[in-house]
């Protein structure tokens, strides 16, 4: 029998980490010690593996449980954004915006006007399905970005 | 016409660590531990209920080295399959498998159809438990505020 390459396993366990515990100030040298690896290493294979960094599927992550909570309830747009382990009301509401195409009040304002109910769909299908795509081509995450070549 | 839903496959990487987990962690019964030779059936199935089976497959079953190679490499970055199970006590089973060192990758929540919780095999296939919620349900409407407090 031929085993899978444990370090796969490792880093899909450190992914899950990310899915349950999003709103924690979560930290890459953490996530990286947990998969017993490097830093460096671990930001490069996380994105090999996965098909983005660490950074980015976090904030995917946490968009993604913003949107549920803007849909679902009737709490402050800045509740939510510390709720879900963003610290800045101004990082949020630009990466959301970046990604949405539009601000969390027209994002929840957009979803009563019509959009309706998932229905009889199990939450964690939703959670999964609902999160916004990758983006692999243009950063919409506001990272910082390498000076331009000359 | 087809009539019932009897054996869904999920793929595992080494079917004596997935009896061990499967039937010796979750509880699930051995159905079937047949060796045809070139390939090895194994089935399990929940307590009480032989008509539905788990079919604990290898990526080698039907495929050649590369596409099992594929199936490998997809599966331990968790693009396996997922299994439902229902239970009757989410909370119990959930403490119950926690003391057998089982790790969970979301703890008992509650939602409109019921409580459940969520988990991956050794292989990192994801697997929930789910205890449903008394009938009728109350499928939430958009404008109704519904989302639990848990991820």
């Amino acid at each position: 029998m031929v085993r899978v390459d444990p370090a796969s396993r490792r880093l899909l366990r450190a992914r899950d980490t990310m899915d349950r515990r999003y709103a924690e100030q979560l930290d890459i040298p953490a996530l990286a010690r947990a998969a017993l690896t490097s830093e460096a290493h671990f930001i490069r294979t996380f994105k090999q593996t996965f098909g983005e960094t660490p950074h980015r599927y976090l904030q995917r992550r946490r968009l993604e449980r913003a949107m549920a909570l803007l849909r679902e309830t009737d709490r402050p747009v800045t509740e939510i954004c510390l709720d879900v382990g963003f610290t800045s009301l101004g990082t949020f509401s630009r990466t959301f915006s970046r990604v949405l195409g539009m601000s969390p009040t027209a994002y929840r304002a957009a979803w009563r006007a019509g959009a309706g109910t998932a229905g009889y769909v199990p939450t964690c299908v939703v959670m999964a399905w609902t999160r916004p795509r990758q983006v692999r081509e243009v950063s919409s995450f506001g990272e910082a970005q390498g000076l331009p070549q000359p | 016409m087809f009539n019932a839903l009897t054996h869904t496959f999920i793929y595992v990487l080494d079917q004596d660590e997935a009896l061990d987990f499967y039937v010796g962690k979750l509880g699930l019964e051995l159905k079937t531990d047949a060796d045809l030779e070139s390939f090895r059936w194994v089935t399990v199935a929940a307590p009480g209920r032989p008509d539905s089976e788990l079919v604990l497959a290898t990526p080698e079953m039907g495929h050649d080295e590369e596409t099992a190679r594929e199936i490998r490499a997809l599966v331990a970055k968790g693009g396996g399959s997922g299994v439902i199970f229902s239970t009757d006590d989410c909370r119990g089973t959930y403490e119950e498998l926690v003391a057998k060192g089982i790790e969970f990758t979301q703890e008992p929540t509650e939602h409109f159809y019921g409580i459940d919780c969520g988990l991956r095999d050794p292989f990192g296939n994801p697997l929930r438990f789910t205890q449903p919620a008394p009938q009728p349900l109350s499928v939430p409407s958009a404008d109704q505020s519904t989302a639990s407090n848990a991820p």
